[in-house]
């Protein structure tokens, strides 16, 4: 080069022009990769004979569905086949849930026990259950034990209401008779009631310092005022306990193996993984925070509800989130036992009978980051409101 | 948590007061004050079963709670597992007990661990296999010298080695087709291809989200939020039915490469959000130093951030991967013959009908060892990490 060194940076050295050529290109890549994916894609369909676009949703879907939770047949359309198996995602994953954060907190505070036994079996179940890959579980507890139950005719039976046999656990169907609505109401009305008296007794507390027994009462409302109506109403719920007719049993609710092995396996996958982090949580109070509220005189369940579950509650609900978002995710597993869910009808025996895979696998990951996406936000706004106010 | 229970009640610590023992009296006089009688023995078999076991009757129930529940559920499962079950012999016949019967796994275990491959060619999966064990051993174990050359080796040289032994065509060695692949072998396949690839690629992610360029943290974040927001499922259908929409009819996409791929992507996003956590905790001294020093930015991070930061989350990687290794069962729902789906196609072939319980036991003992192993490896890498500060 002729020209004199020069005081400033060479043009392409500065990071700034650096920054935008490596962006450029990164930019260039991604379309060109796109658009050729895109060219591909597009003639492939056409050598398939397959026409893009979601007209397919509104065609028969022609196979029917062992579970719906709304009407559904082979004459409803593909868009009617992703309700029901979302429904039937969202179903397993709000049970699982449930059960997973009993067993969980049961067992994480069984681990901190004092009790040697207790808190090693605990420990025992923990390391035992998370593992073991989840796919394994379902297969153990669909296969090895739902699949070895007896045949209708010799089902094991509790109070010759309940039945349990290789085709599902069969209960019975309330049957809800006019006046039921009173009921329900009164159930409502009671959830408005402890709300209400909840926001009072807080008030109440911070302008006299008297405590309100809120728990007891809240309690009390919420299963009084029910009962109550219930009873006042003249009791109008019936009860359809199945019974045996011929081969299999007609009358009650059956809640399908396949609903039953998935709910199993998720809960107790799931609830391994949440003892863990409840132990962790209450584990991550440290303990001057007890002996202080001890020193000023808080007796001890003020103690552990005012000042240890607060403190570990906000180590423990955005881990606690992140299991719930896994077992939603992991629910999808359903397909490997042929549980109606969101992936087994819509991404399996849908996408099999159409070959739309594109729109089809589009749609249910869909679902599932709509999900992840909504719940991760929720926890954002949590986590602003539970976080450590430092004065 | 309470170790060390509170002195029993009888004992208190200050004997009852009498008149010659009145507060701020002077005294003179020698009274021997009643001897208290000795704590109870917190030592030895009585006292370590008092203190942790027995020490308030609410305990005391909970204990013999707990110990009838083991009993009452441990009980039948040594009779079934162990006691009564049929260990020796080659054919169904020899499976006469009530227990479980081993010989269903002990006869076709060739089969679970090496898949089809074929007999002849099945020393290579064991050289591949020792290598393997050695390089991870090497690794594992602290006292040995050459660490960074051997990761170099573990994440390249061993790759490349696998590739040629394993799938053949090369050398002088018979191909064998990703379709004869199989059992134990293909589930440590999917699970190292997993790791050694997701690793490097979280890295990258990772580094990607922290960036000043707004195009290419903004695409590290859409990325990452993608594959994390999706089950691994859909990854492996999208895989298996959408991959091969995107490329050139003529190019002919392994099946197992496919899914490959799709683990790939899923985990690194994993991995991805576990560095970031330790580049978020390496103090911003760090980089102005090493900029003051005039080092340029991937010198900045491969000498002084990386290494540090990669120190700190070790655990975190160790976890993903045992995450990895339990989610690579599920490349049996798109029809690859791994551990799982091995010995579940063992259960349909109908002369041994009816063992599935000893089939899923037999796979989540397998699971269970490899998982626990580096469970167990994660905690111990955690205590060392942490006296070392």
């Amino acid at each position: 080069m002729s020209t004199p060194p020069i005081e400033r940076t060479p043009l392409w050295r500065r990071p700034a022009f650096r920054a935008l050529i490596i962006q450029a290109l990164l930019l260039a890549g991604l379309v060109a990769l796109i658009a050729m994916m895109i060219g591909n894609a597009l003639t492939n369909l056409e050598a398939r004979g397959i026409t893009t676009g979601f007209a397919f949703l509104g065609e028969r879907s022609g196979f029917s569905i062992p579970q719906t939770l709304i009407d559904y047949s082979g004459d409803s359309s593909y868009a009617r086949t992703f309700v029901v198996g979302l429904l039937n995602t969202l179903l397993v994953s709000a049970l699982g849930i449930i059960a997973a954060t009993l067993i969980g907190f049961a067992v994480g505070i069984a681990r901190l026990s004092p009790n040697w036994l207790l808190a090693r079996l605990a420990a025992a179940f923990v390391e035992i259950f998370r593992n073991i890959p989840l796919l394994v579980q379902i297969l153990f507890w669909y296969f090895a034990v739902l699949q070895a139950l007896p045949s209708p005719r010799q089902s094991l039976s509790l109070f010759e209401a309940f039945f349990l046999n290789v085709r599902g656990l069969i209960v019975p169907a309330p049957v809800p008779e006019p006046g039921f609505g009173l009921t329900q109401l009164a159930v409502l009305v009671a959830v408005v009631a402890v709300v209400v008296l909840g926001r009072y007794a807080k008030r109440l507390q911070q302008r006299t310092g008297k405590a309100l027994p809120v728990y007891w009462l809240g309690a009390g409302l919420i299963i009084g005022l029910p009962l109550v109506v219930f009873v006042a109403s003249g009791m109008p719920l019936g009860w359809e306990t199945p019974a045996l007719k011929g081969f299999n049993f007609a009358g009650g609710v059956t809640i399908i193996p396949e609903l039953m092995a998935l709910w199993l396996a998720l809960s107790i996958y799931t609830a391994s993984f949440i003892a863990e982090i409840v132990r962790s949580g209450i584990q991550s109070v440290p303990k001057g925070q007890v002996e202080a509220s001890r020193a000023i005189g808080l007796p001890g369940n003020i103690t552990l509800r005012k000042v240890v579950i607060p403190q570990a509650m906000r180590v423990i609900v955005p881990q606690l989130t992140s299991q719930y978002l896994n077992l939603i995710k992991n629910s999808s597993l359903a397909t490997a036992i042929g549980y109606p869910d969101l992936v087994a009808v819509f991404a399996g025996t849908s996408l099999n009978q159409t070959g739309q895979a594109i729109e089809i696998i589009a749609m249910t990951m869909a679902v599932y980051l709509t999900i992840s996406l909504v719940v991760s936000a929720l926890m954002n706004v949590y986590n602003a409101r539970t976080l450590l106010k430092e004065r | 948590m309470t170790d060390h229970p509170k002195p029993p009640s009888q004992s208190p610590i200050h004997p009852p007061s009498d008149d010659s023992l009145v507060p701020g009296a002077l005294s003179t006089e020698h009274t021997m004050i009643a001897a208290r009688p000795a704590p109870v023995s917190r030592h030895g078999v009585s006292g370590w079963l008092r203190s942790r076991l027995f020490s308030t009757p609410l305990n005391s129930v909970v204990s013999l709670i707990t110990l009838v529940v083991m009993l009452w559920a441990l009980a039948p499962l040594v009779q079934w597992a162990i006691i009564d079950a049929d260990w020796i012999g080659t054919t169904r016949d020899a499976c006469t007990g009530e227990g479980a019967c081993w010989v269903f796994i002990s006869a076709r275990f060739e089969t679970i661990v090496y898949g089809f491959y074929p007999v002849a060619e099945r020393y290579r999966v064991d050289i591949t296999l020792a290598l393997l064990v050695a390089t991870i051993a090497w690794l594992v174990i602290p006292r040995m010298p050459a660490k960074r050359w051997v990761v170099i080796f573990a994440l390249v040289g061993f790759p490349l080695i696998a590739w040629v032994l394993l799938l053949g065509g090369s050398f002088g060695l018979p191909a064998v087709p990703t379709r004869q692949w199989g059992g134990l072998m293909l589930t440590l396949t999917v699970a190292i291809v997993g790791i050694v690839g997701s690793l490097p690629l979280g890295v990258i992610l990772a580094l990607g989200r922290r960036s000043q360029m707004p195009l290419v943290r903004s695409l590290s974040v859409v990325f990452i939020e993608f594959w994390r927001g999706v089950p691994l499922i859909t990854v492996l259908f999208m895989a298996s039915v959408m991959l091969p929409l995107f490329v050139p009819s003529e190019v002919e996409f392994d099946k197992l490469l496919r899914a490959l791929i799709g683990i790939m992507f899923f985990w690194s996003a994993y991995m991805a959000e576990v560095v970031r956590g330790g580049l978020q905790a390496i103090p911003r001294g760090q980089e102005e130093a090493a900029k003051a020093l005039g080092l340029g930015y991937w010198r900045r991070m491969g000498l002084i951030i990386l290494p540090q930061a990669l120190k700190l989350v070790i655990p975190g990687i160790v976890n993903t991967f045992i995450a990895l290794f339990k989610d690579t069962s599920l490349v049996l729902i798109i029809g690859l013959f791994d551990l799982l789906a091995i010995i579940r196609a063992g259960l349909t072939d109908t002369n041994w009908l009816g063992f599935a319980t000893e089939g899923y036991v037999f796979a989540a003992l397998m699971f269970w060892i490899f998982c626990f192993g580096m469970s167990r490896y994660s905690q111990y890498i955690e205590r060392r990490l942490h006296t070392g500060h």
